[in-house]
């Protein structure tokens, strides 16, 4: 399976930039997610790649060969498309079949990987149907199958599940997931939806205003975002972020918010540069890691002790949202404990030292 | 007013909270202004159609009376059968019928060389990257308001040149000329409006221009096809002056039939005949917009409504 470098991609319409000099390169079997706002680039990405946009500038590598120039039937990629664009004309069997339209096949091997991905996708009882008489699911299937039976190396996913409701998308996910886990193929999978990345990814990239912020595992975005957007559009609830200013004192680095004096303690902080005394720095708090009390017996980085202003509950899930000072502090508790609380309550939540995350105010890169 | 109403309506409206009452309608000056306009515009039309029609089943004894509104007073179809059997036009009598089928022989492939031109012009203006495609565009929309009657001679020698002059097919060439211009605009406008996602899963999976014309682009055109189908078939039927200037001795379309036979009179003018030839010639095409009236009226629609 193939390995795909994009080399100093530039895109320019007149004298608009949507990427400058990008690179990236998605690994041998590799589930890369592109993650990104609307309008961040990550699209226009995947045109690039898939060739229906040219480069200003740069290369582009499938398996060390330079596909820059090639046509987008030559470039060894399948794609699926957010709409699915079906041909509405066409019957099930005739879309899979124009899949293979510009490769010489013989009839058998055509009627073989036909057979082969409508049973994988379990679509071959709807050979004869046209996609009007299709379910969005079904639809959904058959855009996938159209991709597969081309048996290339490299598949392009773009935004594939938003036109799903949500039980199906869920369904789609893991479906999408499992067939990746079967056949390995090199995936590049487009998504403004931070759940699909971080269920479905192996590696997310974050993009924003045609840069590409941070390259991980889902894990490592989440847990150790490089800057202040990253950290915001990852999560839900959203991270809280506290405009923070520095005291520096020996070991002893404490953080104080000036509207309501909250200190947090981050002489713990694994800090890549010594911060300078009086910087300042913006505190990145998850909601989902504070706790009632003080779990695991070492100390808090910080206690807040603050009025509930608001509740939200989602079954499975609680948040309360605390107020500091002008700021709502949004926290996630246990719902079964979240019955006792009303707003208006005040709320006792430590905030452990090993999960901080702390930005430079003015780059809002990660100290 | 709720309690008016529904007394108005009955028992089954007064279980609504509210009820619209049903507007009356009532004539009014404006009206009744709009009704006689319409009126005598469908008279302009009708008073003529009406008097050829009676006209064709008249006797010839009948018709020197002078009574033009009359019904005939025998019915015959003699006229109608003369006129399409034995017509004169100059020496020959061999009635209406031998243009009949050169029209239609003109028809068919004036109809393919039209659509088949202007629909993949269109196609490649709407949906792939031509060079220079908006000044191509911009030339050919020139070109459609230049009058015929301007490069007619020009037209002629470079269709002598080729060799077709006075065949169907000089016919059919100029016709597809000419209506080139507006039909691609036609063909170009509604494939703007396929989605781009689709053009680009074509292009993933095939990228022949050909194939995807063919497979994908062609078979979404029926509705847009019909319209220009009818709107082709009546002006190639109804054309006088192309096959007159092209058409030389080999190739006179129905028309040009017609109007040699009314032209050239010998003595007395025999009205009832033809008024039957008039009416033959007249009825192909609406034969067709009946049939095909349903798909047209889709066909306009077919644009707004995505589906």
């Amino acid at each position: 399976m193939p390995r795909v470098q994009f080399q100093n991609i530039v895109k320019q319409y007149g004298r608009l930039t949507v990427l400058a000099d990008l690179n990236l390169t998605v690994e041998n079997g590799e589930f890369l997610v592109l993650l990104g706002p609307s309008g961040c680039g990550k699209t226009t990405l995947l045109n690039l790649l898939a060739g229906l946009l040219d480069v200003t500038a740069g290369r582009i590598l499938i398996d060390e060969r330079d596909v820059t120039d090639l046509d987008p039937k030559d470039r060894g990629l399948a794609m699926v498309f957010q709409s699915y664009a079906l041909y509405p004309t066409k019957t099930v069997r005739g879309n899979l079949k124009f899949g293979l339209a510009s490769q010489r096949l013989s009839r058998a091997e055509v009627e073989k990987r036909i057979e082969w991905a409508a049973r994988l996708l379990q679509i071959d009882k709807l050979y004869d149907r046209k996609p009007a008489q299709l379910s969005g699911g079904q639809r959904q299937r058959v855009a996938i199958g159209r991709a597969l039976v081309k048996n290339v190396g490299v598949f392009l996913f773009d935004e594939p599940l938003s036109n799903l409701d949500a039980k199906l998308r869920t369904e789609m996910r893991l479906e999408i997931k499992k067939l990746h886990n079967q056949l390995k193929h090199t995936i590049v999978y487009v998504t403004h939806d931070q759940i699909e990345a971080m269920t479905m990814a192996t590696r997310i990239a974050v993009m924003d205003a045609g840069v590409i912020q941070q390259v991980g595992s889902p894990d490592a975005i989440y847990e150790a975002p490089s800057n202040l957007f990253v950290a915001r559009f990852i999560g839900s609830p959203a991270i809280n972020v506290l405009d923070a200013t520095l005291k520096v004192s020996g070991d002893a680095v404490v953080a104080v918010h000036p509207p309501t004096a909250i200190t947090v303690d981050l002489s713990a902080y694994p800090f890549a540069t010594r911060p300078a005394d009086g910087a300042t720095a913006s505190i990145g708090l998850r909601p989902e890691h504070f706790s009632p009390g003080n779990g695991n017996g070492s100390r808090p980085a910080a206690v807040f002790e603050l009025p509930v202003r608001y509740t939200e509950k989602t079954g499975s899930d609680a948040t309360a949202f605390l107020a500091a000072g002008e700021q709502l502090i949004s926290v996630r508790i246990e719902p079964a404990r979240m019955k006792s609380v009303t707003p208006g309550d005040r709320l006792t939540m430590h905030f452990p030292a090993d999960r901080l995350n702390v930005f430079d105010a003015q780059s809002g890169r990660r100290m | 007013m709720t309690a008016t109403i529904a007394r108005d309506e009955g028992g089954a409206a007064a279980a609504l909270p509210f009820a619209y009452p049903r507007r009356k309608r009532r004539i009014k000056g404006s009206s009744i202004a709009i009704l006689v306009f319409l009126s005598m515009c469908a008279a302009f039309m009708a008073i003529p159609l009406y008097v050829v029609i009676v006209t064709s089943f008249k006797t010839m004894q009948q018709i020197t009376l002078g009574e033009i509104f009359s019904l005939p007073t025998t019915w015959t179809l003699e006229p109608w059968s003369k006129a399409w059997n034995g017509l004169c036009t100059g020496l020959e009598c061999n009635g209406i019928k031998t243009g009949f089928f050169t029209s239609v022989k003109i028809l068919f492939p004036s109809l393919f060389l039209s659509l088949g031109i202007s629909s993949v012009t269109g196609y490649a203006l709407a949906l792939w990257n031509v060079r220079w495609a908006g000044s191509f565009m911009f030339i050919l929309f020139m070109c459609a308001f230049v009058p015929f009657q301007i490069i007619m001679i020009p037209l002629i020698i470079l269709v002598s040149g080729v060799g077709i002059y006075g065949t169907v097919w000089a016919i059919a060439v100029v016709h597809a000329i000419l209506s080139m211009p507006l039909l691609t605009l036609i063909f170009r406008n509604f494939y703007k409006d396929i989605p781009r996602e689709l053009m680009s899963a074509a292009m993933m999976d095939s990228g022949s221009f050909w194939r995807v014309y063919l497979e994908i682009i062609l078979p979404m055109s029926g509705n847009i096809m019909v319209v220009v189908l009818i709107l082709m078939i009546t002006s190639v039927w109804n054309d006088y002056l192309i096959g007159l200037t092209f058409g030389g001795f080999g190739a006179q379309p129905m028309t040009l039939i017609l109007a040699n036979s009314v032209i050239t009179s010998r003595g007395e003018i025999i009205y009832n005949v033809d008024m039957a030839a008039a009416l033959l010639t007249a009825v192909p095409p609406l034969v067709v917009y009946f049939a095909l009236g349903r798909f047209f009226v889709q066909g306009i629609t077919a644009g707004a409504i995505k589906g």
